[in-house]
């Protein structure tokens, strides 16, 4: 069998149904393959949306994401989406071509040492050097990205070895011996943070990213319920815990809640479950290095003890872990430490501003009241993704998707394309700012040709918002600088330019109708929010 | 700050080097000496890496070599439970007036003269960080034309394996 056709074999066989991808000349022989397979190839408009878009795929349908690019342009335009996967922990399988094995190390046209550049942020990465291998290194690939802590690996593929022929045969296991994740959590830690949490008047749950990975959701509901542990989260620990669960209490970190962080200083026990307590989420924590007790579970050893000193270590899968938890704990008398804590919550007053446009807090708030339970929202990056991720209220099975770890612009509107393409029954809302919108616009083509029903809101405040505040911050006001474009374009004219359904509102009951039209549309529609340039984040 | 010396079992992969002092670099790391080869079995290599550190950076650099895929194994070889060596070779100036007395010096330091012209002398030398500058220390004032040194290796004393 020809390797080309190898390769599509395997991406058959890890049930891969998807590709968002961009060809090129050292990939001919694998899209040759892949015209004659039944495996649907989205052709994305920027090879950067390609990882994006397959990272808001896995997120939307929890399996692995797939790409495909050129060597040299194609897949250096793949770094940034890739690296935003990596900070994620989303899982990629990403394959590029490169030029002929003979040909490479000699600089010639289209060549880039992908496996060098993306060394510090794919989980792994492959080159091929020998057509036989190519069974076992997708299995392995597909194994690693998805096992442990998820992420991005890449597959190096030269042009020839595309070409040559070798036997198929699929492996059923791998064996690496250097990667055996940890998912059982070690009997004696747990045993250890049972004891302390016994003792705990103030305990609080931290959670991250990791309970969505190990798609632990109802074991931490359970968790909470059964012990009355209140459960704070970062940003990418949105939904993890239902906003309407008696136990929930808000987002931590700079941009989180406030009160969130002040239950975070109070308590005196922190269990912190799948979150890597980056810098961001811990802005406003200066206490938690005091003589709090921390019980930090991850499944990636490297994280418990990185940024925080834990006084009870325990690696492994948070469900698994979550589990044993439910069985030994016993209920907790924490009903006086809730009470206060929905004191601090109800005593937290939302600023409400004034304004003559359109109050993004409000539209994000009544749009999240009108949609079902079941919508996926992706946020940008700036403003318009704290906007999302504070008003936009995640209740039942609503998920949000966001660039947390890299912050990427550019991020929601090929996310969305994933996520929608992975669900097409959900209704999907990307939310972005124009700055980021022109990071990928041309996913708007994805979008139309598609025929995607995304409903995109546009928070236009003519600004680079989230840098005019910080420059405000830092400068004083007056003093911004590149924070705005001089021509900015008709963004309703573009979206109709695309072939897709555009309005442009400026005032919040303007906002309420068009909403609804929008979300009643049957294609991809843009709604255009116009914003008070000096509006604030928090 | 503290030497630690630790010992790495790799998959025998071309790129593997390159991922490992690539992620002392990217992570602010230092390292002190790197020493590579083949073990009895061709499909795992050691490396020996010697590095400073406290006790939060040593556990960071074990934990973040940890998760590459092609990491099988580390430990730390311990001063007291290992034996370190390196080798060296030195080529000094040497005189008619001097030889006797740098030849005596390498017979002290059970060093080896690998090669001899008119006015030097090259040595090998194999010890542990002590010896090795001590005998550096020494030999120094004669002049130092070139100094090569392998980097340190090491393995655990006794009936132990760093598979174990
Ligand atoms: C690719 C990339 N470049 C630059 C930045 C730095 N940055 C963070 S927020 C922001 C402003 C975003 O502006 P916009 O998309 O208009 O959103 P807003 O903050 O106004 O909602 C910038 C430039 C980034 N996060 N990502």
């Amino acid at each position: 069998m020809k390797a080309s056709d190898a390769i599509i074999q395997c991406l058959k066989k890890e049930n891969v149904d998807m590709i968002f991808g961009y060809p090129g000349g050292a990939v001919l022989p694998l899209y040759e393959a892949l015209r004659k397979s039944d495996i649907k190839h989205i052709l994305i408009r920027h090879e950067q949306s390609a990882a994006h878009s397959a990272s808001g795929y896995a997120r939307a349908s929890t399996k692995t994401g797939v790409c495909i690019a050129t060597s040299g342009p194609g897949a250096t335009n793949l770094i940034t989406g890739i690296a935003t996967a990596y900070m994620d922990s989303i899982p990629l399988v990403i394959i590029t071509g490169q030029v002929k094995s003979t040909a490479i190390g000699k600089d010639v046209f289209q060549e880039a040492d992908i496996i060098g550049s993306t060394e510090p942020f794919t989980k792994h990465n492959y080159l091929i050097k020998n057509a036989k291998d190519i069974p076992k290194v997708i299995k392995e690939a597909f194994y690693i990205a998805a096992t442990g802590r998820p992420g991005p690996v890449l597959i190096d593929i030269p042009v020839d070895i595309q070409n040559e022929n070798i036997e198929f045969d699929y492996p059923k296991t791998t064996n690496i011996p250097g990667y055996k994740p940890t998912y059982e959590g070690h009997n004696g830690q747990i045993k250890r943070a049972l004891q302390k949490l016994k003792a705990s008047k103030k305990p609080l749950i931290c959670v991250g990213g990791g309970i969505i990975c190990a798609n632990a959701y109802q074991e931490l509901k359970a968790f909470s319920e059964k012990v009355k542990i209140p459960v704070v989260h970062t940003l990418m620990g949105i939904g993890a815990l239902p906003s309407d669960s008696p136990y929930y209490v808000g987002m931590v970190g700079s941009h989180g809640h406030g009160f969130s962080n002040k239950v975070v200083i109070e308590s005196d026990l922190l269990m912190i479950i799948g979150a890597r307590v980056a810098d961001r989420a811990t802005a406003d924590l200066k206490l938690l290095n005091e003589k709090k007790n921390i019980i930090h579970i991850d499944i990636d050893p490297a994280e418990v003890g990185k940024n925080v000193d834990t006084t009870i270590p325990i690696v492994g899968d948070a469900k698994n872990i979550l589990n044993r938890f439910i069985e030994k704990c016993t209920p907790l008398e924490t009903d006086e430490w809730i009470k206060k804590i929905h004191q601090l919550k109800e005593n937290y007053i939302k600023q409400d501003e004034d304004t003559d446009y359109i109050n993004p807090k409000k539209a994000l708030e009544f749009l999240s009241n009108i949609v079902d339970e079941e919508t996926i929202l992706t946020a940008d990056v700036g403003q318009n993704q704290i906007w999302a991720a504070r008003n936009f209220e995640i209740k039942g099975d609503r998920k949000f998707f966001t660039s947390g770890g890299l912050g990427t612009m550019g991020y929601s509107l090929p996310a969305a394309v994933g996520a929608k393409l992975a669900c097409p029954d959900k209704r999907v809302i990307s939310v972005v700012g124009d700055g980021g919108i022109q990071m990928s616009l041309s996913e708007l083509g994805t979008i139309s040709e598609n025929d995607l029903n995304i409903t995109i809101i546009l928070f236009n405040n003519y600004r680079l918002g989230m840098v005019r505040e910080l420059q405000d911050i830092h400068y004083g006001k007056g003093k911004n600088f590149s924070i705005s474009f001089k021509k900015s374009p008709d963004f309703v004219k573009i979206a109709e330019a695309y072939g897709l359904d555009s309005k442009q509102v400026t005032s919040n009951r303007e906002f309420e109708s068009a909403i609804k039209e929008a979300l009643e549309s049957k294609k991809g529609y843009l709604l255009e929010c116009i914003v008070d340039p000096n509006f604030s984040t928090l | 700050m503290n030497r630690h010396v630790l010992s790495i079992l790799v998959e025998n992969n071309s790129g593997v080097l390159s991922r490992i002092a690539g992620l002392f670099s990217r992570r602010g790391y230092n390292i002190d000496s790197l020493s590579v080869g083949e073990t009895e079995n061709p499909k795992i290599s050691r490396m020996t890496i010697t590095v400073n550190g406290d006790d939060y950076i040593l556990e960071q650099i074990q934990k973040q070599l940890h998760k590459l895929i092609n990491v099988i194994k580390i430990v730390e070889l311990k001063p007291e439970k290992s034996i370190y060596r390196e080798l060296i070779l030195v080529k000094v100036r040497a005189d008619s007036k001097n030889r006797a007395t740098i030849i005596e010096t390498v017979n002290i330091f059970r060093g080896k003269i690998i090669d001899v012209s008119s006015d030097t002398l090259t040595i090998e030398l194999t010890g542990d960080f002590e010896k090795i500058s001590a005998f550096t220390e020494l030999i120094k004032p004669f002049g130092i034309i070139e100094l090569v040194r392998t980097g340190f290796t090491g393995l655990q004393r006794g009936n132990v394996q760093i598979t174990d």
